[in-house]
């Protein structure tokens, strides 16, 4: 399998979750595009330890390391958007901002 | 073109498609659930480049943990004056031209830096070299990280517990 599939399907996945990121209203769904763009992180390091065939499996360990880093991360950042919804009604950031 | 090239191909235009559902649609609680749809073809994916384990704790970790408490958390959230949160905000077409823009900029630099490089099929990725990596090689960062994770879900508790008995 050429080594640029799995990169150029990474780039797509990327753009699409920073699209998200930033144009999105709620909360919640801003953190759905920080997901995605983890995804295409570990789909990076998935396919460059496949490619180079390392002996310390590097890619792949850490593309556990950052399954576990963005699990915490969702965890947090849900847990700050209920503080804000309970403090302010809104998970807006717009209005949030204001 | 090989049969896993093709299936590869497969999975790359559901999950970018899926993904593009997820970050447009209105429903919020349909986003979370198109976001699973490209967890699961990324998961394919990751098993055609002899991942298997890391297949398996994507769709262990992230489509049945993560994605159940974001649906949690939007439900949670759901605002009583209507769906207005779904909608997007209104430099939502700078948004799209800067997503556009790193998507084709890192496209670019990878076709640029590894055109003609193969993955080849050898069987690196099963569970047991990863467990032997992971136990051998990583263990101290695998220790530290499960602190991490400790420490990061007890902070969240503290974080959403309610603010009336502290």
């Amino acid at each position: 399998m050429p080594l640029l599939y799995p990169l150029v399907l990474a780039s797509a996945l990327f753009g699409i979750g920073l699209y998200g990121v930033l144009a999105r209203r709620n909360a919640v769904l801003m953190l759905l595009g920080v997901e995605l763009m983890l995804n295409a992180v570990n789909l990076n390091l998935v396919a460059f330890d496949a490619w180079f065939a390392d002996a310390l499996h590097s890619g792949q360990v850490l593309t556990l390391f950052t399954i576990t880093i963005a699990a915490a991360e969702i965890g947090l950042g849900l847990a700050i958007v209920l503080a804000l919804f309970r403090a302010l009604r809104t998970v807006d950031v717009d209005e949030v901002g204001r | 073109m090989s049969l896993s090239e093709i299936v590869f191909l497969v999975l790359a235009v559901v999950a970018v498609g899926s993904a593009l559902l997820s970050m447009t649609s209105g429903q919020l609680v349909h986003s979370a659930l198109w976001l699973v749809v490209t967890l699961g073809a990324v998961a394919g994916c990751f098993v055609l480049m002899t991942a298997e384990f890391v297949a398996w704790v994507q769709v262990l970790v992230y489509v049945g943990s993560v994605v159940v408490l974001v649906i949690f958390a939007l439900m949670l959230t759901r605002q009583p004056s209507g769906s207005r949160s779904a909608e997007v905000t209104g430099n939502r077409w700078i948004a799209a031209l800067v997503g556009l823009v790193a998507a084709v900029g890192l496209g670019a630099t990878m076709v640029a830096g590894f055109r003609g490089e193969e993955i080849e099929g050898r069987r690196i990725g099963t569970a047991g070299s990863i467990g032997d990596a992971l136990f051998n090689d990583w263990v101290l960062p695998f220790e530290i990280l499960s602190g991490v994770l400790l420490a990061a879900l007890i902070g969240a508790i503290v974080i959403s517990r309610s603010g009336s008995d502290r």
